[in-house]
């Protein structure tokens, strides 16, 4: 089990978040959740001008193909807030597409939990 | 210039990192929750398709109840890491696993892992079943449905489940599990015990 699970304490780094999030403040909930999978949108001709190192590093990580939100975090070890702020603002721009996951209902619900429970038996025997 | 994706330490993540087919998947998650030092990090890397994950919520220490972002003045944060994994389960759906410790300070995470979570399953250390129980009231708060894994760890003694029940004072229906967090297949049985218990009720 790794110390990470304990309260630290530490230096808020070098730059500060909301220096990084340019001031804006959470999103919604709803729009971007830890497991809403995006990816980079199709080539828009020129990537704007004006984004970001941090933004540019977060598209760039998106460009190959579909990651969770969570992911997109764990790999670049930015903290989860920061990283939602910036991916709403890439959304906002056009610069990613989001495949937000369905909304619970009971009806979704059991056909998913019946493909989950398929794809274990599948998997695992 | 742009340059190849790649990780906080530089190494460039390969397509296995990306989710297979992203454009028709559906995401999930179930939880993986129990007190710290259960075996929830072992658990999950057990049957995560990617190495697990960890990402972390940063708080000032004298904002807590105030949003991370909205509170970063002081010098001092507090950071809370949840650790995740993956499992591609169709070309339609991929299941996220997410465990944290469960610590009632950090609401905020919470409420960002139970939101939408398909159900939750409790790792417990039989050794250790008081530590259990904020855990489980945590759970039951969120209104997420769950099943006990019982991490059973060499050489203990396989508690009785009748009285582990009634020591967590569990609901008869509540599957209870034995399982071996370090091992593949007895990690996904006791998924399996879970997601099945889930599907019965949402019939």
């Amino acid at each position: 089990m790794t110390a990470s699970e304990e309260f630290e304490l530490s230096d808020a780094g070098l730059v500060r978040a909301y220096v990084i999030t340019k001031g804006r403040g959470l999103p919604d909930d709803d729009q971007l959740s830890l497991i809403t999978l995006l990816t980079a949108a199709p080539e828009q001709g020129q990537r704007a001008p004006r984004l970001s190192p941090e933004e540019e590093r977060l598209l760039d990580i998106c460009s190959a193909g579909y990651l969770s939100v969570a992911e997109i975090a764990g790999h670049t070890r930015l903290p989860l807030g920061v990283v939602r702020i910036i991916l709403a603002g890439l959304t906002e721009g056009g610069h990613l597409v989001t495949r937000p996951p369905v909304p619970r209902a009971r009806k979704a619900d059991r056909a998913i939990l019946e493909e989950v429970l398929n794809g274990l038996y599948t998997k695992f025997g | 210039m742009v340059s190849t994706p790649s990780s906080a330490d530089g190494q460039r993540l390969a397509e296995r990192d990306y989710v297979q087919g992203g454009e028709a998947q559906t995401a999930v998650k179930i939880l993986v929750v129990g007190h710290f030092a259960v075996g929830k990090t072992t658990f999950i890397g057990s049957i995560s398709e990617i190495e697990p994950l960890s990402t972390e919520e940063t708080m000032t220490r004298a904002a807590e109840s105030v949003d991370d972002l909205k509170g970063v003045k002081g010098k001092t944060t507090t950071t809370v890491a949840m650790d995740f994994g993956r499992l591609t389960i169709s070309d339609r759906v991929v299941l996220y696993l997410f465990g944290t410790p469960g610590q009632l300070r950090f609401v905020q995470l919470w409420e960002d892992m139970a939101r939408g979570a398909l159900g939750a399953l409790i790792l417990v250390d039989p050794e250790r079943l008081a530590d259990s129980f904020a855990v489980i009231d945590l759970i039951e708060q969120y209104g997420l449905d769950y099943a006990i894994a019982v991490n059973h760890f060499d050489g203990n003694p396989q508690r009785a489940e009748a009285a582990l029940r009634e020591a967590l004072d569990l609901l008869d229906d509540t599957p209870v599990v034995t399982c071996d967090a370090r091992d593949e297949k007895s990690s996904a049985a006791a998924l399996t015990t879970l997601v099945r218990f889930l599907l019965d009720r949402a019939s």
